[in-house]
């Protein structure tokens, strides 16, 4: 369903303000979510004053200074650090990215910090992934065959491989998936962009012998057709992905198989 | 800690409007401006065939400022919606979907509106006299 504003209990209210120490020359404000689930309160905005002049050039550097130097209580996921295991995924200056490959720079006046939009919040900056998660597993995310395994690994010619390509590199960071309008108002039955690239990923592996029951199973109003080719998907992939495009060949296979 | 109280995080309140999802729904907004719109358009045509009087009414009800302002927000509406449309069909074919070209249309389809729109009003006014 369409809603426009927040429940009662999610309305972000004021928060505090970590000042820099006096003297500090190169100062930026870092205007994070926050939600401790220990405590009956909605959650607030907090800001930090990060002095950039000790501070790595990218956005989840500076989440890991105020976590060392200011507020220990803050709480984001990380990783590798580099754009590869999907982990820092948040929305950063409105729009969803990995922390850790965005650049302060990039971000004009305060720097605004949110979870995953529309996801229910652990606490801070974690979301709950259980719902997408779920969705995964739901499109089999695996190889099926019904002919026996051969002796050796099944063989693809570099053609074939090469469909596989702009599909593989998906770290399932969500970042498209809850950048997605659609997948706000019907992530309940919406598969949503990140797993419909999955799907696709899995369609067009000549290698899988499943491909009917794959397309059956995404024969749904919810499931696939509430991709409304937004965009937004595309647009905010850290990977440089195109979610909508494997959407839109998913749509013409449903279409040439009739 | 209660798991099932989470709150939600979030979502237009604080996502940038992208010129995607800008140009999305905008082509919902039109639809419905244009549903709106043939309901008048209905009524106009039943006013012509109910007599000069009836007729004459509808004219000088459209012709008020507020009327001409509607009549305007349609033709634009119209044009955004049919150059959209193309522009869904197009995508519809699989073409056209890489961001680049995304962003080239989106704001092909925006300037061209624009100009349909204008050319519309200037022949309306200019060839025709206007309402």
């Amino acid at each position: 369903m369409v809603e426009f504003t927040l429940p009662r209990n999610s309305k972000v209210v004021k928060g505090k303000t970590h000042k820099a120490p006096d003297g500090t020359k190169n100062i930026k404000k870092f205007k994070v979510y926050r939600y401790d689930p220990d405590q009956e309160k909605n959650p607030q905005l907090d800001t930090y004053e990060v002095d950039l002049d000790t501070c790595g050039p990218m956005v989840l550097d500076a989440l890991i200074k105020i976590k060392n130097e200011i507020d220990p209580t803050l709480t984001f996921r990380r990783s590798c650090r580099e754009g590869v295991c999907g982990s820092c995924a948040m929305n950063v200056d409105g729009t969803n990215t990995l922390a850790c490959i965005k650049d302060i720079d990039q971000i004009k006046g305060d720097a605004s910090i949110y979870p995953l939009p529309h996801m229910p919040v652990i606490k801070d900056l974690v979301p709950d992934l259980s719902i997408p998660y779920a969705q995964y597993k739901s499109i089999k995310p695996w190889i099926q065959t019904d002919t026996p395994a051969p002796g050796s690994e099944r063989p693809q010619s570099p053609e074939e491989r090469a469909k596989l390509d702009g599909l593989w590199e998906c770290v399932l960071c969500f970042c498209c998936q809850t950048s997605c309008p659609s997948y706000w108002w019907n992530g309940d039955r919406y598969l949503g962009p990140a797993i419909l690239l999955q799907a696709y990923r899995w369609l067009v592996d000549s290698r899988d012998e499943n491909t009917g029951g794959r397309l059956d199973a995404l024969e749904d109003p919810f499931k696939l057709y509430r991709c409304h080719t937004i965009m937004n998907c595309t647009n905010s992939c850290p990977k440089s992905l195109n979610p909508a495009l494997a959407i839109a060949e998913t749509k013409k296979l449903m279409v040439e198989r009739m | 800690m209660n798991p099932g109280n989470r709150p939600l995080s979030p979502h237009l309140q604080v996502y940038k409007p992208q010129i995607t999802s800008v140009l999305s729904i905008l082509h919902r907004l039109t639809g419905i401006g244009l549903a709106a719109g043939a309901v008048v358009l209905v009524y106009w045509l039943n006013a012509a065939a109910y007599g000069p009087d009836a007729f004459e009414y509808a004219q000088d009800l459209l012709a008020t400022w507020f009327g001409k302002l509607l009549l305007l927000g349609w033709t634009w509406a119209l044009f955004y919606h049919l150059c959209n449309g193309i522009r869904h069909m197009y995508w519809d074919a699989g073409r056209g979907l890489e961001l680049q070209q995304v962003y080239m249309t989106g704001w092909l389809v925006v300037i061209a509106s624009l100009g349909f729109t204008l050319i519309s009003w200037i022949a309306g006014y200019g060839l025709l006299g206007g309402i």
